[in-house]
């Protein structure tokens, strides 16, 4: 599939006839986006998409080419080679997963492209292979579960069940928790990526005498857990990072994510300048609330905009410094980068609650006031 | 570890293998008789699931779900079977395995384009919805025996179908030899028809009465298609009695081996390692099983050679 958003092609038309070639798009940018759209996670890359193209609707100078990665690397790669040199973009975004980004953007920041990360950040990017070309809009990967590991802490918990799928994000995630948590983590349970039935770790929840159970299961996982943890009796409470409550997923688990606690850098009663106009603007566009995933896609075309409105793309340092400086307003509030091009931010605590009919997250408190990631020290740049 | 989380945990293994068996159930039908391999047998799972969430959705009535359900997975089976899968008998394996395969992708994207991207709601039905105490104090959901309960029915149903009936006699002797059936004067193209919209609708209703406690999306189907390989793999291709213990031997294997593993490793490693080997080896462990029993029994459990 694949989507071109000629925003007021005739008005750019003449903008170049008459204000002559800059750089050879007439001083506009044009964005590839990979993003994933078909198979089992299309939700979230459509939302990212929904979220960029709702931010850069009517705006003259950002042309986009979005492009289906499929949740598959190959693919990926495949996708930015041909959008670096046959489309020519000067700015790459849209990657969902973090085995998917380690494969597009070492090379696509080597070539001289920019890259802004809507959503995944491996630790690796943040770290030892950061680059001045790459920018990350949404978290390093560690941040929502370092920012529960904070919070739970400070609200006397104790002791503490994880469970995470057995691969680098869900070794990563309980890793983040447990650098911030003080308490004792009774039991680590790693399950297997893509495990629907989780009757025998609700038994080993059962059974352990932990007084918190905090996971980390993704997309469908987490919406059998959850739906299988509400049947089971088992009364202990239940913390996440927001992935496995973000919009999109609650509507399938439905009341038996009540009550719920999770970790995310924006909800949609957040209340801070713009975010309400952002919501109304979504639902109006779209007949669906915001995810998380939209907020960042949203964040991510603000930030592309408050840098083309100061600087030629043409200019690599100039655009580059102008999206360090960050001049947007986001949906999440404060946002700034840190030197690593990761963000620097504040980190809630959500609630799942029913309000009407739908199920959806309220703010409940602060996790961490402008968190930042652990690997920036190893960043040389 | 305690008896009483021992005893949950074997529970939960019978339970896991149950919903297996409806899966594989059909699928050792359509490979025993018709010697077809059929990839997309996944997909009818998630057109069942996916029947059920919108006839719940709109009806509030779960037995009307399940019943929709069948009525989906059998009908879309029925159709496939007379449009696309019919031509696949005569061709080897190969042919049947990619144009399996591409109704696997037709089915997914035909049911995002209707359904949309985002997970179905799918709920146990409100007098399942807890858990019950049974004998010994353990707390298991009541919408779990359910389907134990359900998948032991449509075990039994299935024998006596097969072993009773005029259908069963005709299935078993397609099982062994279609020419001569067909100039006997059965209907063979007829016999195959319902033999692939009984399996089906099989799968249909493992995927409904899953679908209640999992998650209801595109590409459900697949994960436990693969698992439903090794069942009837294991059970011996054709069986139906193969694939229920095989079914039974790997939800066993699977649930007990991702409990037991970590702690066994855990008496001589420490915490971290124990728990990170014990996870590894425990997803291994079904594969491991079938290795063994192919060593031992080349056609599997109840597998005829040929």
């Amino acid at each position: 599939m694949r989507i071109r958003n000629m925003m007021a092609l005739a008005v750019c038309m003449a903008a170049a006839a008459t204000a002559g070639l800059a750089d050879g798009h007439g001083g506009k940018i044009k964005v590839g986006m990979i993003t994933t759209l078909s198979g089992g996670g299309a939700g979230l890359g459509i939302d990212v998409r929904d979220g960029f193209l709702l931010a850069t609707k009517g705006s003259d100078v950002i042309e986009t080419v979005i492009e289906d990665d499929q949740r598959k690397p190959d693919i990926a790669v495949g996708l930015a080679d041909k959008l670096i040199q046959s489309e020519k973009v000067d700015v790459l975004t849209g990657i969902i997963w973090s085995n998917l980004a380690m494969a597009v953007v070492p090379s696509a920041t080597a070539q001289g492209k920019f890259y802004l990360s809507p959503n995944a950040g491996p630790s690796a990017l943040a770290g030892r292979g950061c680059s001045p070309n790459y920018f990350n809009v949404s978290w390093q990967n560690d941040a929502f579960s370092e920012a529960a590991g904070a919070y739970l802490s400070n609200e006397g918990v104790g002791k503490v069940f994880l469970m995470a799928p057995n691969y680098p994000a869900g070794q990563d995630m309980m890793a983040g928790f447990k650098r911030f948590f003080k308490g004792e983590v009774t039991d680590e349970v790693y399950t297997q990526l893509g495990q629907t039935d989780y009757a025998a770790e609700i038994a080993q929840i059962r059974a352990s005498d932990a007084d918190q159970v905090y996971f980390f299961l993704p997309g469908g996982m987490g919406i059998s857990f959850m739906k299988q943890y509400a049947g089971s009796g088992v009364d202990k409470p239940v913390a996440g990072p927001a992935f496995s409550f973000d919009q999109g997923i609650l509507g399938a688990i439905g009341e038996a994510a009540l009550g719920v606690k999770n970790t995310a850098h924006w909800s949609k009663d957040l209340d801070v300048p713009g975010n309400a106009d952002f919501v109304a603007a979504f639902q109006a566009e779209y007949g669906r609330l915001p995810s998380l995933y939209a907020a960042q896609g949203y964040d991510t075309g603000l930030l592309l905009l408050s840098a083309a409105a100061k600087a030629e793309v043409s200019d690599a340092d100039a655009f580059r410094a102008a999206l360090k400086e960050a001049e947007f307003q986001s949906v999440r509030g404060d946002f700034a980068f840190a030197d690593n091009h990761h963000p620097i931010q504040t980190i809630y605590m959500r609630e799942v609650v029913k309000e009407g009919d739908v199920v959806t997250n309220k703010m409940i408190g602060v996790a961490a006031t402008d968190h930042t990631d652990v690997y920036g020290a190893d960043c040389k740049m | 570890m305690t008896t009483l989380l021992l005893i949950e945990q074997v529970l939960n293994g019978l339970q896991s293998g149950i919903m297996l068996f409806l899966m594989a159930a059909g699928l050792t039908l359509i490979f025993g008789v018709m010697g077809l391999i059929n990839l997309a047998h996944g997909s009818l799972y998630m057109i069942g699931a996916f029947a059920a969430a919108a006839v719940a959705g709109a009806t509030g009535s779960f037995a009307l779900a399940l019943m929709a359900s069948l009525a989906a997975a059998a009908a879309a089976g029925a159709i496939v079977e007379v449009t696309v899968i019919r031509r696949l008998y005569d061709r080897d394996h190969l042919d049947q395995v990619l144009a399996t395969f591409a109704l696997i992708l037709i089915f997914s994207e035909g049911t995002r384009w209707l359904f949309g991207s985002f997970p179905l709601y799918l709920d146990v039905p409100a007098a399942f919805a807890g858990p019950v105490t049974l004998p010994g104090g353990i707390q298991y959901p009541a919408y779990r025996l359910l389907i134990i309960a359900v998948g032991l029915a449509v075990a039994v149903g299935l024998f006596l179908l097969i072993a009773r009936t005029r259908i069963g006699i005709q299935i078993r002797a397609g099982e062994s030899d279609r020419e001569m059936i067909g100039a006997l004067g059965v209907d063979i193209s007829r016999l195959y028809t319902i033999v692939f919209a009984l399996g089906a609708a099989l799968a249909g209703l493992a995927g409904a009465l899953v679908g209640a406690i999992q998650s209801v999306q595109v590409g459900m189907g697949e994960p436990v298609l693969i698992l439903a390989f090794v069942v009837i793999v294991i059970g011996g291709i054709g069986s139906i009695k193969g694939a229920l213990i095989g079914a039974l031997l790997v939800g066993l294997t699977d649930t007990l081996g991702g409990v037991l593993l970590p702690l066994a490793f855990g008496l001589f490693l420490d915490p971290a390692t124990a728990t990170s080997i014990g996870s590894s080896l425990a997803s291994m462990a079904i594969y491991i099983l079938m290795a063994v029993v192919l060593i031992y029994r080349p056609t599997g459990l109840y597998g005829v050679a040929t």
